[in-house]
């Protein structure tokens, strides 16, 4: 027999179910040492969970992990430790209100006392920041960080735990072209050190970039292993999806119509005092799509939050169908009976209560319709109707309405509000973030949708980090940077280049 | 002199009518900072109020019934604790429970045992914490100021009180400074982060609800072995409740506790001293207005007025692994 080196790590057979839903189904997969392997699959084929199980998070119905080619029983997370491997989770783990290295020694602190060990932890926090590029303040509170800082937490947590495999599930979905660029960085030196990474995500052109093998999962089964260089993203995506699935945006001309809703010098003062948005003008037509373009914080929420009601502009006009909203009438219920509906950006804390069933709410917002039941009155069994059809439609898995939604994966999570605020043909849409952590197979649905919408009428205004997403869904673009509007382009007539200087804030009479 | 005098007493009545509300507020801490609430405070407080003077009775030592005190109330505390954190039950209807069996069981066991009205026979002797004098008490109190404070108010209490502030600084020190206390900090924030960092969450929950038993344990032996020389049905008097209000006021921090269990303890000497008194003008003074100050002044801070009461986020949610 000859010497090959065992895998890193070698699942074999792996099985988990939640209750009826079977995540899991006879799951194999090894992963080669020293090498970074990618897994893909569509929301809900069970990627989470698969990962969760290697880490001990969640214990398989049945399989064997084997690490290094020996047989491991992984029953919490300290086994999984002790076996040399960390997770980033999808969710973060990090206790807010602690300290960075407070969050870096929990769990192997060293001692009884503290005070060692997390000297121990500032020299070997410094060592790392040198090594791999990582500065980060030792005695910040982790919860003022940003999400990219915040992440930078959790890889420290597990470099510092001696991890020689390192899960990370979508660490991308969070973070600005620019930090995820950083972050592979980070993946091909651990790689160059003969460390194992597996990578999640949903986005093909990382896997094409930094993987040396993808593994692709549906409904819960390994359907493919490939070599990254011996695969194109059409491939990956249809065996992730079952069919073809088209990666360009298809769309007509577009046919413009009368001003829907008009914006004016509004501006937006923060808690702390700080005006995140500054005499922002925009118009949106019916019929058009226009998309914003910006790195992620330069006012962007702030825009759709105002523009939804969410929160009071402190300076400025709206106007909605011609006419000038008042502060009573710029309040969400009251622009939604006038038309105007929103897709929140965060839907875990916007877009849903995730404690409510999926059939509570696809009606949330609209409670009041007399279609769900009369008077004051809800009628369970239409609202189960009416949820179930919409999530037939958008293809929400499992398609059971008196799951809470909380137990849904991410995109399906968000198909769900994408159902409610799209089913209810609205004059104008406000979008944020239409396909953060959605699969491509759901992109592409999402995308048709929004475009149908446009063909039919609808004003959309698109707010997406995906610079690629907002060229090709919008007609017109808008840059901000820094709270303001920096210029404004037709979609046809840009690229990438010319918004990225609109985005730093070089401003058009400068250049 | 007459007036340091004055400051002296009160302030020896407000140490004692304080140590009671900071035993329960230290274990009320220690509960709610690791995820599981307890509003079960009081009822801990008067079965070991009861174990304490019956035992003592019994065994004719005041530190055996501080034992058994502290068993009673830890044997009740892993009830809650069996119902919060390994059946993930509703914290709120436990810890009423856990107060309801404790009023109901103290006075069917001393009337069946004693036949006098719910009380225990009075303690006597040994049976009872006998007042320790500090040394250089005595010396000391010709020194002007600090000796009479010292001498009145700092010497002259039963062990338990030391005991008391013992557990204080230990609460202060193994938070701040120890693993455990780290660890403690960050499962009632997000259990799920020390969950995956490798520790057991049930596991330091348990400590957690065990080391509040025995706390309130303390303080309500020290009520019914100490303060007073025997049980009293109902001796307790919401003193467990004064005791979360206290927690809520120092915003979960032990050091703030224990101003704010003296602050409320001196307004319940006031309300003491000024019981029958008529002032001029006013009458009567309303007593019952003075003792519903903790409660108005924790109702005004949870408004919003004086500050901001951030409770641990994980606390009452049991920890089930699921998004
Ligand atoms: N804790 C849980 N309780 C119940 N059901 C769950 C739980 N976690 C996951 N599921 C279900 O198991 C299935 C797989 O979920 P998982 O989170 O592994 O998907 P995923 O591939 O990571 O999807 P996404 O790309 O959206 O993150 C889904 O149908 C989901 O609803
Ligand atoms: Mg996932």
């Amino acid at each position: 027999m000859t010497d090959a080196p065992p895998p890193a790590i070698a699942l074999i057979g792996i099985s988990k179910a939640f209750g009826p839903v079977k995540a899991n189904k006879d799951v194999s997969l090894a992963v080669a040492a020293g090498s970074i392997h990618g897994i893909v699959g569509e929301n809900g084929a069970g990627k989470s969970t698969l990962m969760s199980i290697l880490y001990g998070f969640y214990e398989a119905d049945a399989g064997e992990i084997r690490v290094r080619g020996e047989p491991r029983r992984i029953r919490s997370s300290s086994d999984a430790i002790a076996a040399g491997i960390g997770m980033v989770h999808q969710h973060f783990m990090l206790v807010e209100p602690l300290s960075v290295v407070e969050n870096i020694v929990l769990g192997a602190e060293g001692g009884a006392l503290l005070k060692r060990g997390i000297a121990r932890a500032r020299a070997e926090l410094a060592r790392l920041s040198q090594e791999y590029g990582l500065a980060i303040d030792p005695d910040a509170i982790v919860g003022e960080l940003s999400v990219g800082l915040q992440q930078r937490v959790e890889v420290l947590k597990a470099l510092y735990r001696g991890a020689q495999v390192l899960i990370l599930d979508e660490p991308t979905a969070v973070l600005t072209p620019a930090e995820a660029d950083q972050l592979f960085e980070l993946l091909r030196a651990l790689k160059a050190q003969g460390k194992t990474v597996i990578l999640i995500t949903h986005k093909l052109r990382e896997i094409m970039a930094v993987t040396d093998r993808v593994s692709v999962m549906r409904r819960g089964e390994m359907v493919a292993h490939v070599e990254t260089n011996r695969t194109s993203p059409a491939e990956l995506a249809e065996a992730m999806v079952g069919r073809r699935v088209l990666l360009r945006v298809e769309k007509a001309p577009r046919k413009r119509g009368a001003p829907v809703l008009e914006a004016a010098g509004l501006s937006v003062v923060d808690e702390r005092g700080c005006e995140t948005l500054r005499d922002a003008s925009l118009t949106l037509h019916e019929g058009e799509i226009v998309g914003i373009a910006g790195v992620a914080g330069n006012g962007q929420s702030e825009l759709l939050d105002v523009l939804a009601g969410l929160t009071q502009p402190t300076r400025g006009v709206i106007r909605l169908g011609g006419t000038i909203l008042g502060t009573a009438e710029r309040n969400p219920a009251h622009l939604r009976r006038l038309g105007l509906m929103h897709i929140p950006e965060d839907r875990q804390r916007t877009g849903l209560v995730t404690a409510f069933t999926a059939a509570e709410n696809a009606i949330l917002g609209y409670q009041d319709d007399p279609a769900f039941g009369p008077g004051p009155f809800l009628s369970p069994a239409r609202i189960e109707r009416h949820a179930r059809a919409a999530m037939q439609d958008y293809d929400v898995r499992p398609l059971d309405p008196d799951l809470k939604t909380a137990k849904f994966s991410g995109g399906n999570q968000q198909k769900i509000v994408l159902a409610r605020e799209i089913e209810r043909a609205p004059k104008v849409l406000l979008v944020g973030q239409p396909t953060r952590g959605v699969d491509i197979g759901a992109i592409e649905f999402i995308h048709r949708r929004l475009i149908a919408l446009r063909d039919a009428g609808v004003a959309i205004l698109l707010v997406s980090v995906e610079l690629e997403e907002v060229m090709a869904l919008s007609d017109r673009i808008l840059a901000l940077c820094g709270g303001r509007i920096t210029g404004e382009r037709e979609a046809a007539a840009t690229d990438e280049r010319d918004l990225g200087l609109l985005m730093a804030g070089v401003s058009e009479r400068a250049a | 002199m007459e007036l340091v005098q004055t400051l002296a007493v009160i302030l020896d009545s407000t140490i004692r009518l304080s140590i009671p509300l900071l035993c329960a507020a230290l274990a009320g801490l220690w509960s709610e900072r690791s995820g599981v609430v307890d509003i079960g405070l009081e009822g801990k407080m008067l079965i070991a109020a009861f174990a304490s003077a019956a035992v003592a009775h019994h065994s004719g030592s005041a530190w055996t019934g501080l034992g058994a005190g502290m068993l009673a109330a830890v044997a009740l505390a892993l009830v809650h604790g069996f119902s919060a954190i390994t059946w993930r039950g509703n914290q709120i209807v436990s810890g009423v429970a856990i107060n309801m069996l404790a009023a109901g069981l103290t006075v069917i066991l001393g009337n069946a045992w004693y036949g006098q009205g719910g009380r225990t026979p009075t303690l006597e002797g040994p049976a009872r914490f006998a007042e320790l004098d500090l040394p250089l008490a005595g010396t000391l109190k010709e020194v002007p100021v600090i000796g009479p404070i010292y001498d009145i108010a700092i010497s002259g209490h039963a062990a338990p009180v030391y005991l008391a502030v013992l557990a204080l600084v230990l609460t202060a020190f193994t938070l701040k400074h120890t693993r455990f206390g780290l660890r403690l900090r960050a499962v009632g924030e997000n259990p799920a982060a020390v969950d995956t960092a490798g520790v057991s969450v049930a596991g330091l929950r348990y400590a957690a609800v065990v080391i509040c038993g025995a706390l309130c344990g303390l303080g309500g032996s020290y009520l019914a072995v100490s303060q007073s020389a025997g049980f009293l049905p109902q001796m307790t008097a919401g003193k467990g409740f004064i005791a979360l209000a206290a927690v809520i006021f120092a915003n979960w921090r032990p050091v703030p506790v224990l101003f704010a269990c003296l602050l409320f303890g001196l307004l319940e000497a006031i309300a003491i001293r000024l019981q029958g008194v008529v002032l001029p003008g006013i009458g009567q003074v309303p007593v019952q207005a003075i003792q519903a100050l903790p409660y108005v002044m924790t109702v005004v801070l949870l408004a919003g007025f004086i500050g901001k009461a951030t409770p641990p986020k994980a606390s009452g949610l049991p920890y089930v692994k699921e998004r």
